[in-house]
């Protein structure tokens, strides 16, 4: 192999793991089965309440 | 077990000082070596004075003593390099302030701004931030028991022998690099201590899901570590002296130097910073952040274009033509995950826009995002070839600079501030609502004298450097393009002098408030001004 076809073929590659990265993650973003996980992950920072985490189940 | 180590490590950095205090020929060296010997000393003796204190060790608390003296640190380096910056700014106008003194020309003052205010001030506000933010949404106290109390006060060692380094000319030169190898040592392993830390304490989370603003500090901290490693890669010229010489060279050392820099800016005053906005305007304004989705795309897709914009600062260089439109490229598509970004700190206000009328702190966060969106739309339009040939190497770049670094760090960094400050002493407020609103109005106009000047000033010089005459000379001199930016550095440093202003207003209001005085406007306080769970004393983790 040359150097034009290495450099070739890393740039595809990269492109492909790109964005096959991308969508992987707009899927696990937009997965409407995610969206109750989510709103739970929302709410985290505001549910720092001693008394209520105390007895919160994890 | 944790005693002995931080005794151990105590032990070693003192030997290691005394054995360079001996050893060196090197001024600066016998010097720095000093410090390390005395804070060995003084941490040492930390460590046996507190061998048996219970508070380090109680699982059921949270860990606050590094916080606190993080966040007093960024406050007092903050108007260090705020106040050295607007010195060397009045310099560019009147060169006579340099005083023909080595320690304050301009050459050495310059580097001590830019690392004061990222580094020093910057650095502590996310130490700060991060790990505030890390216990509350991972429930779960800081790992640790010396450990954090060694990456605070490694970091503030850091800081000074950096800081007193490039005062006594010490410096390898490189932009925001500038701290010398075994500096660079120093600091590589206190920043390791601070990865652990972090993950220590994800790890033993009691919160399942790892909290957006966490993903973008350990970003932040990851990141930082490999271009701070990587860019740094020098060779000593002697075990016993400061001088050392990077092992790259020409084009290569450039392309390290600016893919460092421009990242230093993706992942220190950003991605960090955008830790800051997931957490405390949440905090502030009592709502979920306007889109969770959002953030996770915005994380990924920002961190994975961040990295390859920094050849857009080497545009019409030695670097080759595909490097330098590859760098525009990816800078132009930061628009997206910036924008997406900024979209999702302002609609987390969405039905409580009235806060941003009644709560100068909710204004400060706001208005540091809207920043943020401003000089991220901006940056890429400069990094475009054809707007960069009259941008760069003027002082449109330093206005831009500071429109992000004022604008949306300094902005942030203060709403975190007066966030952190009573719900780390336990207060029900700042001491003054009025003097934050005071702080915003000063510290705002001072930002928009100075980028407006510069925008003026940087486009005047831009033109005056390409313009040619009938002949086809240049048509003016440099001293000539130096002389008709005397009025804008005027406007810049008044500007400047007014940010200064403004954060010895929050340093005076910070003191009041950890002094513990009665809130002077406590009725207009929001709930959320108060420390969390004031009324039911201070709040335990619950044990496992």
């Amino acid at each position: 192999m040359d150097y034009q076809t290495v450099t070739l073929l890393s740039q595809y590659t990269a492109l492909a793991l790109f964005i096959g990265l991308f969508v992987a993650v707009l899927i696990y973003a937009l997965r409407p089965s995610n969206r109750k996980y989510f709103d739970h992950a929302a709410k985290i920072p505001l549910e720092d309440d001693p008394d209520e985490h105390i007895s919160r189940k994890i | 077990m944790a005693n002995s180590l931080a005794l151990a490590g105590a032990a070693i950095c003192a030997a290691l000082g005394l054995v360079l205090i001996v050893a060196t020929e090197d001024k600066v060296m016998a010097f720095h070596a000093t410090l390390l010997l005395l804070s060995a000393l003084i941490a040492g003796w930390a460590v046996i004075r507190r061998r048996d204190d219970a508070d380090l060790r109680d699982q059921t608390k949270y860990f606050d003593g590094p916080i606190k003296v993080a966040t007093i640190a960024a406050v007092f380096w903050g108007i260090a390099g705020f106040l050295v910056g607007d010195v060397i700014a009045w310099q560019l106008a009147f060169p006579v302030l340099n005083f023909d003194l080595p320690w304050t020309n301009f050459g050495r003052l310059r580097p001590l701004h830019t690392s004061a205010v990222i580094f020093a001030f910057g650095g502590n506000v996310l130490l700060a931030t991060s790990f505030y933010c890390v216990q509350r949404t991972s429930r779960a106290r800081l790992a640790g028991v010396w450990s954090p109390w060694f990456v605070v006060w490694g970091f503030q060692l850091f800081v000074v022998l950096a800081a007193t380094g490039y005062l006594l000319g010490v410096t390898q030169g490189k932009e925001y690099a500038e701290p010398e190898w075994y500096v660079d040592i120093w600091l590589t392993i206190v920043w390791v201590a601070y990865l652990l830390v972090f993950l220590g304490t994800l790890m033993k989370r009691r919160e399942p899901h790892i909290y957006v603003a966490n993903w973008f500090f350990l970003a932040f901290i990851v990141t930082v570590a490999m271009l701070h490693l990587v860019n740094n890669m020098t060779l000593p010229v002697s075990w016993t002296g400061t001088r050392s010489y990077i092992i790259y060279s020409g084009v290569q050392d450039a392309m390290t130097q600016w893919w460092y820099g421009h990242n230093a800016v993706g992942f220190f005053l950003t991605a960090g910073f955008l830790g800051i906005m997931y957490y405390f305007i949440p905090k502030r304004v009592e709502r979920p952040v306007y889109s969770y989705r959002l953030s996770i795309v915005h994380f990924w897709s920002l961190i994975f274009l961040y990295i390859w914009a920094g050849p857009h600062h080497l545009h019409y260089t030695a670097l080759p033509d595909w490097a330098q439109t590859l760098g525009a490229t990816f800078s132009i598509m930061l628009w997206m995950p910036s924008w997406g970004g900024m979209i999702n700190g302002l609609m987390t206000l969405s039905g409580a826009w009235d806060r941003l009328r009644t709560d100068p702190v909710v204004r400060l966060l706001v208005v540091s995002v809207a920043f943020y969106g401003m000089s991220t739309f901006e940056g890429p339009l400069m990094s475009v070839k054809a707007v960069n040939s009259l941008s760069h190497y003027t002082d449109w770049t330093i206005g831009h600079v500071h429109s992000g670094a004022l604008g949306w760090v300094g902005m942030v960094s203060f709403g975190a501030i007066y966030c952190l400050v009573p719900w780390l002493w336990n207060r029900k407020g700042m001491y003054s609502l009025k003097l934050i609103e005071w702080h915003f109005w000063i510290a705002t106009i001072g930002i928009l004298l100075y980028i407006t000047s510069m925008w003026v000033g940087g486009i005047v010089q831009g033109l005056m450097w390409r313009a040619y005459d009938a002949l086809g000379f240049l048509q003016y001199s440099f001293a000539e393009t130096v002389e008709a930016l005397h009025i804008p550095y005027l406007i810049r440093a008044t500007g400047g002098l007014l940010f200064v202003i403004g954060s010895f207003i929050m340093a005076y209001n910070v003191w009041r408030t950890v002094r513990g005085d009665a809130l002077v406007d406590e009725e207009d306080q929001p709930s959320s001004a108060a420390a969390p769970g004031l009324d039911t004393g201070p709040q335990p983790v619950a044990a496992e």
